[in-house]
């Protein structure tokens, strides 16, 4: 039987807004089928976002749905999560919103590695303001405010995860549609904060102006780039010169997680008492 | 009107808000008086100019700010020139004699005594001299009573130094009695 | 029994009275000279299994209070002037989204970093007109150590029966200095809580007027499902762009507050009946208006003072009504004349407005005020 979709949809909302090409819908739908599979319930899951192409995704997934201003999704996150603990909240977002005006917000829910889910769907660009260079941009790609190439450095979205204190980083591309729900499934069921960033296409605004013929092109981009960390570990570094690592990259369990131990706070507040 | 105004001042770190707040909460909710207590600082946490101010009055008090100092306590120099501009002619002027050579001209009625050494000495404790200065001042002013102001000191300081406090209390209070008789 | 009395600074009246109102979470980035708030609420919160945190920046906490809203706390965010134009954005979503919040400003010298051990008043516009967009705002301005208590009592009241941030914005002068406390008993202050829905789960629409023009607010968690957005939205909570809705929901978010104006604004009218010279004045300033008020009697002026416990709304009707009857006004103010231009709206040239502004970091004498009042004729 085919998997029901709809069961998380809300009804009237589709279409939604993003463009042919663009791989946000098979995120949520990989989204989707993760939180069918954990039988997270709908009234107790609360989807958080801030400004972008993939912020619009809570307004179309029929739970609890907070669309913030750019940037907050993870502040917001942590007042939601922190005053109600027992609810499941997942944070979805683009590269701009979450590593530029939101970097603060993103790396301090790293380091507090509070029990939230951060779905980051990085498509190199911000696309819903037309396509100026994000901090996900390759250096020398071409953006709507860098015409003659990017002279920015990249942030590794992974990485900066790992180094902030998130202690599970996991990564996939919008091509390896069928690992997408695993990932995130892992993550919102890992204690602690999860961070997947899906690799991501936006045809619209990058892909045109970087010479990519089509949204096949694109997709065939992200396929031969993902080297899964099992089968990189049987490669040289002249082999993985250019490629992106994809999977689990980190899961720590041993790290505290914040509302737990703020729990102990309360106790040892109640008990000073 | 019965509006009193003593100003408490020293540099930062010397406890002399705290000072302004105990003889604050001795009037108010000790001797049953009104009172207000205020304070301006600068941004260093220790050394600075800081000031205390405190007004006890009969009735209800608005302007919360001194207007007329009646009593001014000052525990540095730079204090002392600072902050005795507006000190009322009779007023009561409190001065650390070690560390305050430059008396400022005016009919005051001055009582000087080494605050500072007093509580390192005889007290036993330096950082206890902002307690003997407040002790001086409640001996001084007469807006509150000894017993009120012990009161009001005990119950602002942890448990544990409740007896040096008191001790700290007494010997002020004592030396300005004798110095000003 | 007795009731409780202590002595008590500013802000931690205030921090009480938060308490006492229920608040259950507070967010906060430490700024002087607000930070006393915070540190007490770091204390006090989790006695009572309430949440604190410190966010990583002022606009972290804003978004953290306003999610905590969303869940049925009542939330509490202190700051003062930089933290507070930070945190504008959010508090225009808070508008549009109509999230009960309480958001404690206390008013040092500015702009931008400013004077942060000086008092000021010159946030008073920043909150109206801080935020982009039309929207609704409720700002009071306490004058006490007392009435910092009960006046964030009222703060949390007006937040959750409107739907609105409130405002609450002493001056450093108010907010820092100490005054006897007598707290009110439990009860004794009634509290007001947000308006939750009666309808079934598949029928709420977070924003039904057909309840009134404060819609029923459900908690995320309590078996509602519903989307809260910071763009434009209809009625059922989603985004929209039709120029009809967009019209109605933008009225009815600023006709909830200002509609309701008699009901939100409060002042004190000192010795009006006779006068001939009235201060508008509010916060500390006031205290000094009293103090001259009072002189200015002994010396047979016929003076008296209006003093504004609510900012926003202003009280525009009952300052028309006065200028009719007197010879002028006086505005004393530490900013450079912000009461003074919604009291010259209000005045609508029938009578003179005179503005005492100071912006030094040094709160108005008496005297000032005195010579001001002795110029009418």
């Amino acid at each position: 039987m085919a998997f029901d979709y709809e069961k998380w949809i809300r009804p009237g909302k589709l279409p939604h807004i993003w463009c042919p090409g663009c791989g946000h819908g098979i995120i949520m739908k990989g989204m989707i089928r993760a939180m069918e599979s954990l039988k997270l319930k709908k009234e107790n899951t609360v989807i958080v976002s801030g400004i972008g192409c993939a912020s619009r995704l809570p307004g179309y997934i029929d739970c609890c749905t907070l669309h913030t201003a750019h940037g907050r999704a993870a502040a917001f996150a942590t007042g939601v999560k922190l005053a109600k603990p027992e609810m499941d909240v997942i944070i979805v977002g683009g590269d701009g919103d979450g590593t530029a005006i939101g970097g603060n917000h993103f790396i301090h829910a790293c380091r507090r590695n509070i029990n939230l889910t951060y779905i980051i769907m990085n498509n190199n660009i911000y696309g819903m303001t037309g396509g100026q260079f994000s901090p996900c941009t390759p250096t020398g790609a071409l953006a709507s405010t860098t015409p003659y190439g990017n002279p920015d450095p990249g942030f590794d979205v992974a990485k900066l995860a790992i180094g902030a204190g998130a202690t599970f980083v996991a990564r996939g591309t919008s091509f390896h549609a069928n690992q997408i729900d695993k990932l995130i499934a892992e993550a919102i069921q890992h204690k602690g904060f999860s961070v997947v960033e899906i690799l991501d296409d936006c045809p619209t605004t990058y892909g045109r102006r970087n010479k990519f013929k089509s949204v096949i092109e694109m997709m065939n981009r992200l396929k031969d780039i993902a080297v899964p960390v099992k089968a990189a570990e049987k490669m040289t570094a002249e082999q993985l010169k250019g490629k992106v690592l994809t999977g689990v990259l980190y899961k720590d369990d041993t790290k505290p997680e914040y509302t737990v131990e703020y729990d102990k706070v309360i106790e040892r507040a109640k008990a000073a008492k | 009107m019965s509006r009193y105004e003593l100003r408490f001042s020293g540099a930062g770190g010397q406890g002399l808000i705290t000072a302004g707040i105990i003889m604050a909460k001795a009037a108010s909710i000790y001797e049953g008086k009104q009172a207000v207590q205020s304070q301006s600082y600068g941004p260093e946490a220790r050394g600075g100019a800081s000031k205390s101010e405190v007004i006890i009055s009969d009735e209800m008090i608005d302007y919360p700010k001194a207007t007329k100092v009646d009593a001014l306590l000052a525990m540095t120099q730079v204090a002392c020139d600072k902050y005795s501009h507006d000190l009322k002619e009779g007023g009561i002027l409190l001065l650390d004699s070690d560390l305050v050579k430059e008396i400022p001209k005016g009919n005051f009625k001055l009582i000087s005594f080494p605050i500072i050494n007093t509580a390192k000495n005889d007290v036993g404790r330096e950082i206890v001299a902002n307690i003997v200065a407040l002790g001086a001042m409640v001996a001084l002013t007469g807006q509150v009573s000894r017993e009120n102001a012990e009161k009001a000191v005990l119950s602002s300081v942890p448990e544990a130094f409740i007896e040096l406090n008191r001790k700290a209390f007494s010997i002020g209070f004592e030396r300005a009695m004798a110095a000003s008789i | 029994m007795s009731k409780k009395v202590a002595f008590l600074q500013g802000n931690e009246a205030a921090t009480y009275g938060a308490l006492y109102a229920g608040c259950t979470f507070f967010a906060g980035y430490p700024i002087t000279p607000s930070t006393e708030v915070a540190e007490i609420m770091s204390i006090e919160l989790p006695k009572i299994g309430g949440k604190f945190i410190q966010m990583e920046d002022e606009i972290g906490a804003m978004a953290a209070i306003l999610g905590a809203s969303l869940t049925g706390a009542k939330v509490l965010d202190s700051t003062s002037g930089p933290g507070f134009s930070l945190k504008q954005e959010l508090i225009g979503m808070g508008c549009i989204s109509e999230i009960p919040c309480v958001v404690y400003n206390v008013m040092r010298g500015g702009p931008s970093t400013g004077m942060p051990t000086g008092p000021s008043q010159s946030d008073v516009m920043c909150a109206k007109w801080g935020t982009h967009g039309d929207h609704p705002a409720i700002c009071l301005v306490p004058s006490t150590v007392q009435e910092l208590f009960e006046e964030m009592v009222r703060a949390f009241n007006l937040s959750e029966k409107y739907r609105t941030p409130v405002f609450i914005m002493p001056d450093e002068i108010v907010a820092h200095m100490r005054e006897r406390v007598v707290f009110p008993e439990p009860g004794e202050i009634p509290l007001i809580e947000r308006t939750t829905p009666t309808v079934s789960p598949a029928d709420y629409k977070p924003y039904d007027t057909s309840f009134g023009d404060v819609p029923p607010l459900a908690a995320f968690g309590s078996g509602y499902k519903f989307h809260v957005t910071s763009l434009n939205k209809a009625q059922d909570g989603f985004p929209t762009t039709k120029a009809e809705l967009v019209q109605a929901e933008e009225e009815r978010q600023v006709r909830k507050v200002e509609g309701n104006a008699d009901d939100i604004i409060e002042f004190e009218e000192y010795q009006l009946d006779d006068a001939e010279v009235v201060v508008i004045a509010y916060g500390s300033t006031a205290r000094s208006a009293r103090y001259a008020v009072n002189v200015a009697r002994e010396q047979g002026i016929k003076a008296g003072m209006f003093r504004l416990k609510t900012f926003w709304p202003f009280p525009y009707k009952q300052i028309t009504a006065m200028a009719g009857k007197v010879k002028g006004f006086i505005t004393p103010e530490m900013n450079l004349g912000m009461c003074f231009g919604e009291v010259e709206r209000a005045a609508q040239g029938k009578v003179p407005v005179i503005g005492i502004f100071r912006v030094d970091g040094e709160p108005i004498n008496p005297d000032q005020i005195l010579d001001k009042i002795k110029g009418v004729k």
